[in-house]
């Protein structure tokens, strides 16, 4: 362990490292671990499912026809997290991927090749595939090479960007018309009529999820901040981006809600103790993710907001599903209320919020190689924080499921020297003061 | 001028940095100003009819050193985001009003933000062209983003876009498509006649001239063409497919004509070429453009078809070149390129097409190991 200094001491106690388990994350476990019992019963029944993406996306009309959503970006990111994710990226390579490619995909595709998404694996195979191509343009690929996969038809949910201040109405009825669209291939699929009094009663759900994950946000203000808004995220992301719009998700957030409630009023944090609070910018390295977060927490870093946890949606700054406009709220959500469909500049606003409000020491930018669409251009990232606004900014680069990019004695010495540096810096001003 | 003349006339032009170019440009057009359009398609018909002179950023290749961009973007970022971004950090856009990106890609956009961020006296128009070619209402969609563009960049400019100069834009550059596709139709039916890398010199040249004096040039090479003795050799004939972007070294065109193959066509600049006819000119011109966009472009990595898949579009590029194999020439780090390359060899191998992947990047400068491998994947097919 490094030996470095507290502000207090002049020594660095590195915090004991802890398996963190409260109740959120066995709730969390819990309705996942359902939902994937779904989607193995499907692989042999007949339920019909559609593959859907993440970022901005539209659960709540699949649910409304009773068709499971199938999401391949969770497929993957469980392949890393079980370290199981590197045989089937390079089966992908075998066929032809590059090195250079979304390792997401590699996995997802080596795991069909593999037998994973069929009878026989843990996966149904989709009736219908759901670009909703909000922001990744490798949404689009990713898709089109599971179309013909599966030989299974596929939707295309074109969302223009955000280049303005706000979308055009000829860009808001576009998006209406595309969704159109998809309740009618939806409605053939299934042989049922849309209800839209049903749509309505999920985006009641899906509001209520909404608030509570706002409300979980927000209590990370709070010194010392009742979890980890980074790692401890991904607990929550499971729920509100994959069962958005069902009554377990909306239980499971007034669960999350009380129990950080009552961490806030005990003053108990996610650390025994909170000495750094740091904005995380980028998704984990999945494959390290225990290793990852141990090096954090070994500094008693925590994670007070992050940007991926911002993918599916931004609800932390008030955007809600609306009963009232089902149709129109969905369109709301993937056109503007998410990180992945605005621009770099829009998510530099973001974290400086994120810094601001929620009181953070530094920026911790985590730079993968899959993800070009939260990696290109982190570098002026860096420069606009340290330079312009004099925030203290460590960049990282590893992956997010090729294990090969992780290299965790680099990575150790990195996030030490930061933190080093970070802890002389409050002696210094310590110093000054006195 | 002689053909040889022209090609050389060409090859100079696209030496120059975008600003030079436009410099010279400025000498029969005094006060000529430029507005730069990073790959791949651009409607560049409302860029000229706001008077300005469009000019493709293709990257520098080796005529600036990247000192900047290198610490704004990773290692694993395509050359062409580098030093497309390293020309306005460095202030090398000099007589430029601005720049054009569209949703090509990830790195693209997040470019686009980059650019405005850092050249703020600079209009940054980010496009989004769209995806769903089949909506009900992806034409009035296309449409209005078209109209978003020359609304801003009029504003931009202070002067209005009328309807009549987009007009007679279209007409110009229908004319230099229709010259490109003659002159590629003319290559695909006398091998020999035209190298692969005089075609992409004259094509990439038609990206920092005006429209009205491209056109007479084009014109005057495919005169001057079908006067040129044709050179076919026993060679294999080819497709090069992937560079459809960041543009390859014209050494490497050289060396896979070189080591034994014979470019039949290719997908090299095809944002500058990207209509298989011409646009109607009657009516309103951004609804036509709209309309063209939607059906009647090339098939494109950049861009997804439900009706019309790029694997079938490549298969079909083969046959009408009477083409007996595909090179591929991925840029380093290009997705778009990267990805479709999975496809579209599932398709070669099903129609028993043979195949090779060369990637380059926009420094290489030696091509050595490319020439040995093209010439082994030439012989396997000719002595087979």
């Amino acid at each position: 362990m490094t030996t470095s200094t507290t502000a207090t001491s002049g020594k660095h106690v590195p915090l004991p490292v802890r398996e963190y388990r409260a109740g959120v994350h066995d709730q969390s476990r819990d309705i996942m671990t359902a939902w994937m019992g779904q989607l193995k019963d499907a692989t042999r029944g007949s339920t019909p499912s559609a593959y859907l993406m993440i970022s901005g996306n539209c659960v709540e009309i699949l649910r409304c026809f009773d068709i499971l959503p199938v999401f391949p970006e969770i497929n993957a990111l469980q392949l890393a997290i079980r370290k199981k994710s590197l045989p089937y990226i390079l089966k992908a390579e075998e066929i032809g991927y590059a090195s250079d490619n979304c390792a997401y995909v590699k996995a997802d595709v080596g795991f069909t090749l593999s037998g994973g998404v069929g009878p026989e694996g843990n996966i149904p195979v989709p009736s219908l595939i759901v670009c909703n191509f909000v922001g990744c343009n490798v949404y689009i690929k990713w898709f089109e090479h599971c179309a013909a996969m599966f030989n299974a038809p596929l939707v295309m949910l074109d969302i223009p960007f955000i280049r303005e201040d706000r979308p055009s109405p000829e860009d808001v009825r576009y998006v209406m018309a595309q969704l159109d669209e998809l309740i009618r291939r939806c409605e053939a699929l299934t042989g049922r009529k849309f209800d839209i009094d049903r749509l309505r009663e999920i985006c009641r759900y899906s509001a209520r999820a909404e608030a509570g994950w706002s409300r979980c946000k927000e209590l990370c203000k709070h010194r010392p901040a009742p979890f980890d808004a980074y790692f401890d995220s991904i607990n929550m992301m499971g729920p509100i981006n994959a069962l958005r719009g069902t009554k377990e998700a909306a239980d499971f957030f007034d669960t999350a809600v009380a129990e950080y409630e009552q961490m806030v009023a005990e003053g108990r944090g996610v650390l025994p103790e909170e000495r750094f609070r740091i904005v995380t910018e980028g998704p984990p390295p999945y494959p390290y993710y225990r290793n990852f977060r141990n090096l954090f927490e070994t500094w008693g870093a925590v994670a007070v907001q992050s940007t991926y946890s911002t993918v599916g949606g931004t609800w932390e700054f008030g955007f809600r599903h609306d009963p009232d406009r089902p149709l129109e709220s969905i369109a709301e959500q993937m056109l503007v209320h998410n990180l992945c469909n605005r621009t770099m500049t829009d998510r530099y606003a973001q974290i400086r919020r994120y810094v601001d409000e929620w009181h953070a020491d530094a920026l911790v930018i985590h730079s993968i190689k899959s993800c070009r669409l939260f990696s290109a251009g982190q570098g002026d990232m860096r420069e606009y924080f340290t330079r312009e606004l004099g925030v203290p900014t460590l960049m990282l680069e590893s992956d997010l499921e090729d294990p090969r990019y992780y290299a965790e004695a680099q990575m150790k010495n990195r996030i030490d020297a930061f933190f080093e540096s970070l802890q002389y810096k409050r002696i210094r001003e310590c110093a000054a003061r006195t | 001028m002689s053909f040889d003349e022209i090609v050389q006339q060409c090859r100079d032009l696209n030496e120059l940095l975008p600003a030079q170019a436009l410099e010279q440009a400025r000498q029969s057009r005094p006060g000529l100003e430029g507005f730069a359009v990073f790959p791949v398609y651009a409607p560049v018909e409302i860029i000229h009819a706001a008077g300005l002179l469009p000019v493709g950023l293709f990257g520098v290749g080796g005529k600036l050193e990247i000192v900047h961009a290198d610490a704004r973007f990773q290692s694993f970022i395509c050359s062409i985001a580098k030093s497309a971004l390293e020309l306005f950090l460095r202030d090398e856009m000099s007589g430029f009003r601005g720049a054009v990106f569209s949703s090509i890609c990830d790195v693209a956009r997040n470019l686009a933000s980059l650019v405005k961020r850092n050249a703020p006296q600079m209009f940054i128009e980010y496009l989004h062209l769209p995806q769903n070619m089949l909506n009900e209402r992806s034409h009035e969609y296309t449409r209005a983003e078209l109209d978003r563009f020359r609304a801003n960049l009029a504003r931009h400019v202070g002067r209005p876009i009328p309807d009549e100069s987009l007009a007679t834009s279209l007409k110009l550059y229908n004319r230099v498509r229709r010259r490109l596709r003659e002159l590629y139709a003319f290559r695909r039916e006398h091998p020999g006649s035209i190298t692969a890398a005089e075609l992409c010199t004259v094509v990439q040249a038609g990206s920092r001239m005006m429209p009205e004096d491209y056109a007479p040039l084009l014109e005057r090479l495919l005169k001057l063409a079908s006067q040129r003795p044709a050179h076919p050799r026993d060679s294999v004939d080819v497709v090069i497919e992937g560079a459809f972007c960041e543009q390859p070294p014209v050494l490497l065109i050289e060396t896979i004509e070189a080591a034994g193959c014979q470019v039949r066509d290719d997908d090299l600049l095809i944002g500058w070429r990207w209509f298989r006819e011409d646009v109607p000119v009657n009516g309103d011109a951004l609804s036509s453009l709209a309309t063209a966009y939607l059906t009647r472009s090339e098939y494109s990595s950049v861009r997804h078809d439900g009706a019309s898949p790029r694997t079938d579009g490549l298969l079909q590029r083969v046959r009408s070149a009477g083409a007996q194999a595909v090179i591929f020439t991925p840029a380093k780090f290009c997705e778009p390129a990267l990805f479709d390359y999975v496809p579209f060899i599932a398709k070669l191998d099903k129609h028993g097409i043979p195949h090779l992947k060369l990637e380059f990047e926009e420094k290489m400068w030696t091509f050595e190991a490319s020439r040995t491998e093209i010439e082994t994947f030439a012989e396997s097919m000719l002595f087979e």
